[in-house]
């Protein structure tokens, strides 16, 4: 009796998350799966079977740019949370002495995250609106007569906003992989003559690589569907695949929104397959 | 620790730290500067005079600011369900995944694949499964439904970190002593995982307090707080959309200091 019991305790207290995620996720997306071969006659959809409104999005130009232009975004975002990320991160792990202080600092980056991101959009608008601290100091600093209308409501503005907003999800699995470095490592590095940089190069680099895969499949992910910062930042002038989905089902097109839907996700998933097939993070999990 | 210290290096890297904290509080404090200004102050930088009337104006409802009171209603209220939902599944999941078990790995994929699929997905997914089933959407029910599939792969991720450095001798050494699986539960595990429950508990509350993305498409007639703010960004012009700024913001950093200290009080009575 015991010991059956032992063997389905775990079953029971996994039930609860597994509902979850089979009603609420893998149903949802089977059924976006489904509706995405449904057809489509200008006003309602029907069930059936056909490949039209995929047809439409790859023949269509319109379409096209748009996923190029949201591909944009995302290698500039991810350069950027890259670029910015390990430099804090690495700053963090190695030169800051005190454990305390380490802890302090790392919670000083990781507050914004527990913050509405509504918020800290709108909070650029001081800084890029045409009246804008930005355009003041150009025009205070004679670079620029008349103020700079491309601050706020361009590509400009959604990459900014999207690096302040989803730099920590690159700093933080970096910062685990950067702290989980043997230090002895770095000494045994150093006493065989290894430069500063030799060591950069040689230890730090590779070691902190599943931190960087961890952190770019985060922000890939985050940036692939956006349509938030895409609408709010460029005042709906710029275009992505996320926005686009939100568009078509505010008109109601559900086959077209969930074709496109199921390309983001194919998409989404060959990068982070790219991505583990490159860098070996099961060490991290 | 081996690398030189004082370096130059240290000091670019230094500056480098400080301009990022900048970049990440620089924006939110000028709109926490530019909220507090009296009635002729605009959205943009001179401050022209000090006074809280658009903050009043959140409360008194003087402008037309949309329903602020009833959506931040809804997002405590959902978002405190989700809080003891995302604290309650999690551990429950985190307890399981102490031991090895069939088909554990899948459970542990599918679960962090909630993190991986882009969050209009689900959002899409739930409202038009819901379409098809007849049911209508709500903030408490589709809207709620999307929001554990963001907080609990937190939740998950969090408890199994803890369970992997926990030693299981303690409740090895209840149990010897005649304790009870419940009281084995209640007397060891639990106060000895306090701490991290509290840190599930922030991760639940705050993402669901802001979430947006996975609500968006499936909140039903009413708004949470994030989908009101989002919709008088284009209406609203007058500093008190930045007073609302202000006030959600000074809401989460709250709860982020009562989770601290909850956090310092769990653990402090650990080590006594």
């Amino acid at each position: 009796m015991l010991k059956s019991w032992k063997s389905i305790e775990p079953y029971l207290l996994v039930t609860p998350q597994t509902l979850v995620f089979l009603l609420f996720l893998v149903f949802p997306i089977a059924t976006i799966f489904i509706v995405s071969f449904w057809e489509f006659n200008g006003y309602s959809m029907t069930p059936g079977f056909t490949l039209e409104n995929y047809r439409n999005i790859f023949t269509s130009q319109v379409s096209l740019a748009t996923y190029l232009n949201t591909f944009k975004f995302v290698g500039l975002v991810w350069f950027f949370t890259l670029v910015i990320g390990f430099p804090v991160a690495y700053f963090l792990a190695f030169y800051i002495d005190s454990l305390r202080w380490q802890i302090i600092l790392f919670l000083v980056c990781t507050i914004p995250f527990w913050t509405s991101n509504i918020i800290r959009m709108i909070s650029w608008i001081p800084f890029l609106g045409r009246e804008g601290l930005l355009n003041k100091l150009l025009i205070g600093i004679g670079l620029t007569e008349q103020p700079i209308d491309i601050f706020l409501f361009s590509d400009f503005a959604v990459v900014l906003a999207m690096v302040h907003l989803y730099t920590l999800f690159m700093i933080v699995p970096l910062f685990n992989s950067l702290m989980r470095i043997d230090r002895n490592l770095i000494a045994a590095a150093e006493d065989a003559g290894a430069s500063g940089f030799q060591v950069f190069k040689e230890v730090i680099l590779p070691l902190s690589l599943p931190g960087i895969a961890i952190g770019s499949i985060f922000v890939v992910t985050l940036t692939m569907g956006e349509f938030v910062t895409v609408r709010l930042m460029s005042g709906g002038q710029a275009a992505s695949v996320g926005y686009l989905i939100r568009n078509q089902i505010g008109s109601l097109q559900y086959p077209l929104a969930a074709a496109n839907a199921v390309i983001l996700l194919i998409v989404t998933l060959a990068i982070i397959f790219a991505i583990l097939r490159t860098i070996d993070i099961r060490k991290e999990l | 620790m081996g690398l030189k210290k004082r370096s130059p290096t240290f000091y670019i890297l230094a500056a480098f730290f400080i301009l990022f904290v900048l970049f990440m509080y620089g924006p939110m404090f000028a709109i926490f500067a530019l909220s507090l200004q009296g009635q002729n102050g605009a959205l943009t930088f001179p401050i022209r005079s000090f006074g809280f009337y658009w903050i009043k104006s959140l409360f008194l409802q003087q402008q037309r600011i949309g329903d602020f009171g009833a959506a931040f209603q809804r997002s405590l209220l959902l978002g405190l369900i989700v809080m003891a939902l995302t604290v309650l599944i999690g551990l429950m999941a985190g307890l399981a995944f102490r031991r090895r078990f069939t088909g554990s790995r899948v459970i542990f994929y599918l679960t962090i694949s909630s993190l991986i699929v882009p969050s209009v997905l689900v959002s899409l997914g739930i409202g038009i499964a819901f379409s098809l089933l007849g049911i209508e959407t709500n903030w408490y029910s589709s809207g709620l439904a999307g929001h554990l599939t963001w907080t609990l792969p937190f939740a998950f991720l969090i408890m199994i970190g803890v369970f992997n450095r926990f030693n299981l001798s303690y409740e090895e050494a209840a149990r010897d002593l005649g304790a009870s699986e419940w009281q084995a539960f209640k007397e060891i595990i639990l106060p000895l995982i306090a701490p991290s429950l509290i840190g599930v508990a922030l991760f639940g509350f705050t993402l669901s307090y802001d979430e947006f993305t996975r609500t968006s498409l499936i909140s039903g007639g009413r708004n949470t707080l994030p989908l009101e703010i989002f919709g008088m960004t284009t209406n609203v012009t007058t500093p008190a959309l930045y007073a609302l700024g202000t006030v959600t913001t000074a809401f989460s950093f709250c709860i982020i200091g009562i989770a601290f200290a909850a956090f310092q009080f769990f653990s402090r009575r650990q080590q006594q």
